[in-house]
């Protein structure tokens, strides 16, 4: 199941969460970071779930703290998707 | 010498629907919003003046609590009032806090496991949750929490925040009560207590009443230091003038059927506000339709008011929206600051039957205008001439040498022997 998951489709998935967490959808970017969404470590823990739900990938507490952008969560999910 | 302090704006969301006009408009009208046995803010969308991250991130009880204070704040024209927020408190009372939130996380956690609990269940359940959101989202930073009292919390926020402004911790204070526990497990644990309405009608005082009818609401007042207020110019809507708040010490859920301390704390907040009880024009009573409640708090009326406890109106709100549980204190002095200003007394909804030993007027059928008190026949009672001249006939029209003091009283008893009780002038 993992293996099929696209950079597109993770893209995607996150980008909606993020919508709903409450981020601005035209701001999304990979360089956009956490901080200038608006969306704080509380906004991260429901992502991380989010994520766990739909690929079985773990993003810990530690994980978060160096999770800054879009794009490096992008790349931590693709990277454990795969 | 402690400072005046002023009401600046009023906000309320109740089953009569959002906005503190509704609450007062529709129940002086005789309108009810009970339905199907439970008061619920069907007209409520949080949408309306939340932004999705706001709703998202709250509990009913605290978006409640937000729009109520939005309402008020805006009618204090708070935002551009120039008060130091340093110097601006934010207290909100609830009886729960976050059920909503515990119920649907307690199902989470039964479902899909601990690692599925969402990372806002803390933030959203917690009884101050109200009150640090609201103080965040104005940006009040003065001293800011959460009073927990059971349904007499709205009261002891406004009572708390009256002292805090009154001694000078404060220029100004945010304070309100909320609730929404509208839940499965509310309604069974009031149910099997038998506290609950089986019929699901609210009638208060009632010789029929058989229980309290559950609703949510949220209600919000301004208070300010009467010297701030009209310094900045602002429109004085009334004053909180007293309060008074004792402990029963007698059971955890029935109240003391002598009313000892129900009148012990009307007592308190006349003295307080250095009113004698022919003063009062109207007392919006606590009134939950329970058979203890209602007998208990005639009795502690008529101990603590005299002879005046039979010419006063006593009403309550909770029969056109049922018990708001910690919420009701705040949108009943809400209701009462208003009714005072219009000078009308609104009804007891459904009163019909009186029981023995209970001969209060209730205010049944219709709303009626308060009997006030002219300059002159309040000069006459501070003379002494012929004791406390009271009221000015059965008419109760404003006299034509200008309208005397509109003095009231909102009484609030709480599970745990809490009695909190707040006197408010029309200004």
């Amino acid at each position: 199941m993992a293996e099929t998951v696209t950079k597109e489709q993770i893209k995607e998935k996150v980008t909606e969460a993020l919508v709903e967490l409450g981020a601005d959808k035209d701001a999304i970017k990979p360089e956009a970071e956490f901080e200038a969404l608006e969306l704080d470590s509380l906004d991260l823990v429901e992502l991380a779930q989010i994520v766990e739900e739909e690929w079985g990938v773990e993003i810990t507490a530690k994980d978060m703290e160096t999770l800054k952008t879009v794009g490096q969560a992008l790349d931590i999910i693709a990277e454990r998707a795969s | 010498m402690s400072r005046r302090v002023v009401v600046t704006g009023v906000g309320a969301v109740s089953p009569l629907g959002v906005g503190a006009p509704a609450l007062i408009d529709r129940w002086t009208a005789g309108e009810c919003g009970i339905e199907d046995g439970f008061g619920r803010c069907d007209a409520f969308d949080p949408a309306e003046r939340l932004t999705r991250k706001e709703a998202k991130r709250a509990d009913r009880f605290t978006q409640l609590a937000q729009v109520a204070a939005i309402e008020a704040l805006e009618q204090a024209g708070f935002e551009d009032a120039g008060i130091d927020p340093e110097r601006t408190g934010c207290i909100i009372g609830t009886g729960i806090g976050g059920i909503n939130t515990i119920e649907e996380q307690h199902d989470v956690l039964g479902e899909k496991g601990a690692k599925a609990i969402s990372a806002l269940a803390i933030p959203m359940l917690m009884a101050n949750a109200a009150s640090g959101s609201v103080a965040m989202r104005n940006n009040l930073k003065g001293q800011c929490y959460g009073t927990v009292s059971a349904c007499a919390a709205g009261a002891h926020a406004i009572g708390a925040g009256l002292r805090m402004v009154q001694y000078g911790d404060a220029d100004a204070c945010i304070v309100g009560g909320s609730e929404s526990a509208l839940t499965p497990l509310t309604e069974a644990a009031f149910a099997v207590m038998a506290a609950l309405s089986p019929t699901g009608v609210s009638r208060p005082f009632d010789a029929r009443r058989d229980g309290f009818v559950m609703g949510e609401g949220a209600g919000v007042l301004v208070l300010e230091a009467e010297e701030v207020a009209l310094a900045r110019g602002a429109e004085v809507l009334g004053y909180v003038t007293g309060y008074g708040a004792t402990a029963d010490a007698h059971h955890l859920t029935a109240p003391d059927p002598s009313g000892e301390g129900a009148a012990r704390a009307i007592r308190a907040a006349l003295k307080d506000a250095g009113v004698e009880p022919e003063e009062l024009c109207y007392v919006n009573a606590h009134g939950t339709s329970t058979p203890m409640n209602d007998r208990a708090e005639t009795e502690a009326i008529v101990a603590a008011l005299g002879e005046h406890a039979t010419e006063v109106p006593v009403s309550s709100t909770k029969s056109a929206i049922g018990h708001l549980l910690g919420a009701a204190g705040a949108v009943e002095a809400v209701a009462t600051l208003l009714a005072l200003r219009a000078g009308v007394a609104p009804p007891t909804i459904g009163w019909e039957e009186r029981e023995e030993g209970m001969d209060l007027d209730y205010v049944p059928g219709e709303a009626k205008e308060m009997a006030v008190r002219t300059g002159d026949q309040e000069l006459a009672a501070v003379g002494g001439a012929s004791g406390p001249a009271v009221a000015n006939g059965a008419s109760g029209s404003l006299p034509e040498d200008g309208p005397g003091r509109r003095i009231g009283i909102s009484n609030s008893f709480g599970f745990g022997g809490h009695n909190a009780v707040i006197c408010l002038e029309a200004s």
